[in-house]
C-alpha cells in the first residue's frame, strides 16, 4: 500500500485536502482536530520523528490573485453578480513528518485565520515542537495551546511585533533593546 | 620614544607621557569579540601566519577585565547591543574599541529589523576596518593605525583636564 493510501486510510474524515508535488505528500487538515490527527499519524502512520514547525503567511498571495481575478472578470463580464466568499485563512502552520523507520515524509499543512491564532500544540506528542513552536509564535504569533514555556526564541522578550508577517517593514519599526543589567 | 641618555652615567630621560604611551601602545591586549566569519580572519591573524602578537597583542584576554583593545569582529544583533554595551562598560580605561568589517561599521548587508546598523552608535569606535570579511592584513593594519593613535594620545593631560574640571565644578 502507498503512502497516499495509508494516509487516506489513516485520517479518513480529517483529511481536507490532500495534494503531491513531484513525490512530496501534503495533507491539510481542520486546527481543531490536530492532536489527534498528529498523534494518529504518530501511532498508526509511523511518523515518528517531527523535523520542523513552521508558519506561512499569504497577505500577499492573495492580495496578489483577488486583484488577478478581478482584471479577468472585468475584460469578461461585470453585470453576473459573484458571490461573495469569505476570505482564506490568511496563516498557515506547516509540520514537517518523518517516519524514520520507513525514510517517508509528510507535510502536514494547518490554515489559521488572523482573529483566531490559537493553535493546539504538538509538544505533548512530539517533545522536539517546543523550540519549533516557539520561533512560529516568535515570527508570526500563533498562541500555541499547551506549550510549556511560549516566549520569544529569536527576538528579545520585550518585542512586541512579530517579523515575519507580510505586512512588518524588512528594516523594522525602529525597536530597540535596551541595558537592562537584570536580563543580560 | 624619544629619549636622551646621559653620556656614560646610565640615565635616561624622557617625558612621562611618552613612557605611558610606549608602555600602552607595545601591549594592546586584544579582547576577542568574534560574532560572526570576521571571527574567523582575526583568529587567522591572531595565529601564527600573520602572528598579531608581534605587535604587542600578546595576549589574547578573554575577560574584558584583563585587555585594552575590544575587537568586534561580526554582525551585531539588535538583541546582541546590551551585551556588548555591558562588556565594553566592564573592560577597565584605558580602553579602544577596533570594529572588523562591514557589519560592524555599518550594518552591512543585513539592512533588516533584526541588526544594529553599525556599533558606532553604540559604543565609541576607534579604528573601522572595512571589507567583507576583511583580510588578516586589514586587521594588522588596523591595529598598527592604533598604536599609532595611542602614541599620540596624552593620557595625563587628559587626567589633569578632569581633575581641573572637577576642581572648577566643586567651586
Amino acid at each position: 500500500m502507498s503512502l497516499k493510501e495509508r494516509i487516506k486510510e489513516c485520517l479518513e474524515e480529517d483529511l481536507l485536502e490532500l495534494t503531491e508535488f513531484r513525490g512530496d505528500l501534503c495533507v491539510e487538515v481542520p486546527k481543531n482536530r490536530v492532536l489527534e490527527v498528529m498523534s494518529k499519524l504518530k501511532k498508526e502512520a509511523g511518523f515518528d520523528f517531527l523535523s520542523d514547525v513552521f508558519g506561512v503567511d499569504n497577505l500577499d498571495l492573495y492580495a496578489a490573485k483577488a486583484k488577478k481575478a478581478k482584471k479577468k472578470t472585468g475584460e469578461e463580464e461585470e453585470e453576473e453578480p459573484k458571490k461573495k466568499e469569505p476570505p482564506p485563512p490568511r496563516f498557515e502552520v506547516m509540520y514537517l513528518l518523518l517516519s524514520l523507520s520507513t525514510n517517508e515524509r509528510l507535510q502536514v499543512k494547518v490554515r489559521v485565520p488572523e482573529d483566531d491564532m490559537d493553535v493546539p500544540s504538538v509538544t505533548g506528542i512530539w517533545r522536539s515542537a517546543t523550540w519549533p513552536e516557539r520561533e512560529a509564535f516568535d515570527m508570526f504569533g500563533f498562541r500555541f495551546k499547551g506549550h510549556p514555556n511560549l516566549r520569544r526564541l529569536l527576538m528579545w522578550d520585550e518585542f512586541e511585533d512579530h517579523p515575519l508577517r507580510k505586512d512588518y517593514p524588512l528594516e523594522g519599526k525602529g525597536e530597540e533593546r535596551h541595558l537592562n543589567y537584570d536580563t543580560v | 620614544m624619544n629619549f636622551q641618555a646621559i653620556q656614560g652615567e646610565g640615565w635616561l630621560l624622557t617625558k612621562a607621557e611618552q613612557l605611558i604611551n610606549w608602555g600602552r601602545s607595545r601591549s594592546p591586549w586584544p579582547f576577542p569579540y568574534g560574532t560572526a566569519c570576521c571571527g574567523i580572519e582575526l583568529m587567522c591573524a591572531l595565529a601564527s601566519g600573520y602572528d598579531m602578537a608581534r605587535f604587542g597583542a600578546e595576549r589574547v584576554a578573554f575577560t574584558p577585565r584583563q585587555c585594552d583593545v575590544l575587537i568586534e569582529a561580526g554582525t551585531i544583533t539588535k538583541k546582541m547591543v546590551p551585551v556588548l554595551k555591558r562588556i565594553y562598560a566592564q573592560m577597565a580605561e584605558p580602553k579602544w574599541v577596533i570594529a572588523v568589517g562591514a557589519c560592524a561599521c555599518t550594518g552591512g548587508v543585513f539592512r533588516t529589523y533584526s541588526t544594529q546598523q553599525g556599533i558606532g552608535s553604540v559604543i565609541p569606535v576607534d579604528i573601522y576596518i572595512p571589507g567583507c570579511p576583511p583580510r588578516p592584513e586589514g586587521i594588522l593594519y588596523a591595529l598598527l593605525k592604533l598604536i599609532d593613535k595611542i602614541e599620540a594620545d596624552h593620557p595625563l593631560y587628559k587626567q589633569r583636564q578632569k581633575v581641573v574640571e572637577a576642581l572648577e565644578a566643586g567651586k
